[in-house]
């Protein structure tokens, strides 16, 4: 067991953290979050910064463009890059961490040749057409058909909570490429597709979230042409294919926001200690308990990172473990800063209550706390699955 | 960085939960549990673990000791913990080096904690702080005999390894729970296989891995505030963990017969010990 950082992993710290001394300072002033075509391009420009200083695709293997950096590497860099205040990930979310993944791990060498260079660059945004209304957490339930014409699939159906559908350039999406029957398990038959935005039939319709911005979308797909050579993986098998997807959303997708949330947390006491509110014991056991908390959190990711190293960057189970306290934790930070606020949270206008309800789709989004424990409980314990 | 157990960790602890399996299994627990006098500590057991290097792990080999740190002993009371070893093994093991015969586990040395607990004072030879005045009180463990003294000087070292224990108590309430849930049938099916028995335990997992990179991490750094931070994980997994465990038993968790009470009364004497929870929220708030 060693916490210490090799030398080799201190001069890439000391490396990336000159230059984002030196990047930040010239960015450009940051978007309203409801001007979609202004944080596209705001987005796309911090990942072509990052494309030509050499930090794109940090986390993905030499051979598809990346830098093959260690699992650790990737930890340092998603720490620092936090601590310095950078751009987040944003639109290019999609890209970097679930579909560039998935086509580096199952793709053609034609297919990776084709997608994956605009995402590193910064030049093309993705999003996910998984959840369907009536496919959510029983995702292979999923109707949206595609039917084979010639060398196209036709697409038609619905999707549904699609993130960044509104400035997408692409879209990974699931398909039923065969129907159900009773003798078949429903996860079979299903097939993974890059469509793009821009194609006739597509249309989309921005949600409004209840943090009053439209940060996801309904898809309607009308006898969409999608080319049978965008499939990746064989036809029926894009279940297995999405799985690689998933295992990394859980795995590495939430390691800078622990670093923000012990950032919340020391701005949290500050402005109590400003307020008053700090007098009051039990709120500031609160803050005490939170900060033990995301201390011990970064300790689990640490675990979990170092476990992924030695596995060959494969992240475990141990995911859904991290994700359930984590997201439990992040709305508990929240609710904490509206208690030190007091009246002050109802004034949206004031820093942390857009997020807290932005926290609130955390034990929702990518797995539902009850579908995490479901994986916990029958792929770790091994409990059996209920009838 | 490399935050996972190397090859010799993992072979010290199955080493030391072999020895422990052999030593103080299942029977050797009941007998204790079940005996109607108080618990009596088992010196030969007691010299065992001395030979096995138990006591003085920490000791550097020119003194007799075995040389390693406290990662590794954080891992041998974790087993300890999980085979819900009783007698003052924390003390003794503090005591390697600095009183004749503990590290070879012919002294056995208990110490007042700074909570004013003392396990174990009258079945031990040497007892560290000011017991004067002790009182005996009727321990809600029936396999750690217990007195209050004035509050004794906290020890970070002794926490850690006491949140250790806890560590190794709340995996293996777990799998006591798992194991249950799976062998029980109700309504035609396992119990496990009812999303209410299988949330318990995987909170009760979550629990226990959160709190193991803790204590992890405590023992690789040894930072007093890190380690009282870990306890406090620790001594939450456990307790709730052998609530959980309980629940998953049923009418059987509330009896006598069945090991479950055990854990939990374990647990809640552990949590007693060191700092309070409150003191380490107010000392971490204090460092924001
Ligand atoms: C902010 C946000 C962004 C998202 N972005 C995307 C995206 O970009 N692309 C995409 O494809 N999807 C996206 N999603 C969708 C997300 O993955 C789904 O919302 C999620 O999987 C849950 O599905 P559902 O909404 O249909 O809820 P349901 O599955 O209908 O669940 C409703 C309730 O029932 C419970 N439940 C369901 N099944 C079980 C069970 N077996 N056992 C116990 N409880 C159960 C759930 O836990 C939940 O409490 C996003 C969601 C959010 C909130």
């Amino acid at each position: 067991m060693d916490l210490a950082y090799t030398e080799e992993e201190e001069e890439f710290r000391a490396r990336l953290r000159a230059w984002l001394a030196d990047v930040l300072p010239h960015l450009p002033p940051r978007p309203d979050p409801s001007d979609w075509p202004g944080r596209r391009a705001y987005d796309l420009g911090w990942q072509r910064r990052l494309h030509d200083a050499g930090y794109a695709g940090l986390h993905w293997p030499v051979d598809a463009g990346g830098q093959g950096a260690t699992p650790t590497q990737h930890l340092i860099y998603l720490e620092e890059t936090e601590r310095a205040g950078a751009p987040y990930v944003g639109a290019n979310f999609v890209g970097l961490l679930h579909a560039g993944p998935t086509v580096a791990a199952e793709g053609s060498p034609e297919q990776r040749r084709r997608w994956l260079p605009p995402i590193l660059r910064g030049d093309e945004v993705w999003c996910q057409g998984f959840s369907e209304p009536d496919a959510g957490s029983d995702l292979a339930s999923l109707r949206t058909r595609a039917v084979r014409d010639g060398d196209h699939y036709v697409v038609s159906g619905s999707k549904i909570w699609t993130s960044h559908a509104e400035v997408a350039d692409w879209c990974e999406l699931l398909v039923r490429t065969t129907p159900v029957t009773d003798d078949m398990p429903k996860h079979r038959g299903i097939s993974w597709l890059a469509m793009p935005m821009d194609a006739p039939g597509v249309t989309v319709r921005p949600l409004r979230t209840l943090a009053g911005s439209t940060e996801f979308a309904e898809m309607f797909l009308d006898e969409v042409r999608v080319p049978v050579g965008n499939r990746v993986g064989e036809e029926n098998d894009g279940w297995r294919v999405t799985m690689v997807t998933l295992s990394f959303e859980r795995g590495t997708a939430f390691v800078g926001e622990v670093v923000a949330c012990r950032r919340t947390l020391t701005a949290l006491a500050a402005e109590a200690r400003k307020n008053g509110r700090w007098d009051d014991a039990v709120l500031r056991r609160r803050l005490g308990r939170l900060n033990v908390e995301f201390s011990a959190l970064w300790r689990l990711t640490q675990w979990n990172v170092s476990e992924a190293q030695r596995t060959g960057g494969v992240p475990g189970t141990g995911g859904s473990v991290f994700k359930l306290r984590y997201s439990h934790a992040r709305q508990e930070l929240y609710d904490t800063a509206a208690e030190v606020l007091g009246p002050d949270s109802l004034d949206l206008g004031r820093e942390w209550n857009l997020d807290r309800l932005s926290s609130l789709s955390y034990t929702i989004a990518a797995g539902t706390s009850q579908i995490q424990r479901n994986i916990v409980a029958e792929r770790i314990l091994g409990l059996p699955k209920g009838r | 960085m490399d935050f996972q157990l190397t090859e010799d960790q993992r072979a010290l602890r199955s080493g030391v939960r072999e020895l422990l399996a052999g030593r103080f299994g299942r029977e050797a627990l009941r007998a204790l549990a079940d005996a109607p006098e108080p618990p009596a500590l088992d010196r030969e057991l007691w010299r065992d673990l001395g030979v096995a290097g138990f006591f003085a792990l920490r000791l550097p080999e020119r003194d007799g000791g075995v040389g390693l740190g406290l990662p590794e002993a954080v891992l041998a009371f974790e087993e300890a913990g999980r085979a819900l070893l009783p007698g003052p093994l924390v003390a003794t093991h503090l005591a390697a080096g600095e009183v004749e015969g503990a590290a070879t586990g012919d002294t056995v040395v208990t110490a007042v904690d700074s909570s004013g607990l003392v396990p174990w004072l009258d079945a031990s030879d040497v007892v560290r702080g000011d017991a004067a005045g002790a009182v005996p009180i009727r321990s809600v463990d029936p396999l750690t005999p217990l007195h209050r003294a004035p509050a004794g000087a906290p020890d970070p070292l002794a926490t850690l390894l006491t949140a250790a224990e806890q560590l190794g108590s709340a995996a293996r309430s777990c799998e006591t729970a798992v194991r249950y849930a799976r062998e029980r049938t109700q309504f035609g099916q396992p119990i496990g296989a009812f999303q209410a028995v299988k949330h318990l335990c995987a909170q009760m997992l979550v629990r226990t891995e959160l709190a193991r990179s803790a204590v992890y991490a405590a023992a690789v750094t040894a930072d007093p505030a890190e380690i009282r931070a870990a306890a406090l994980l620790a001594d939450e997994a456990a307790v709730q963990g052998a609530r959980d465990c309980l629940q998953v038993h049923g009418g059987m968790g509330f009896t006598w017969e069945a090991d479950v009470h055990l854990y939990l009364k374990r647990a809640w004497l552990r949590a007693e010990l060191g700092p309070s929870a409150g003191a380490v929220e107010e000392e971490w708030a204090a460092a924001l």
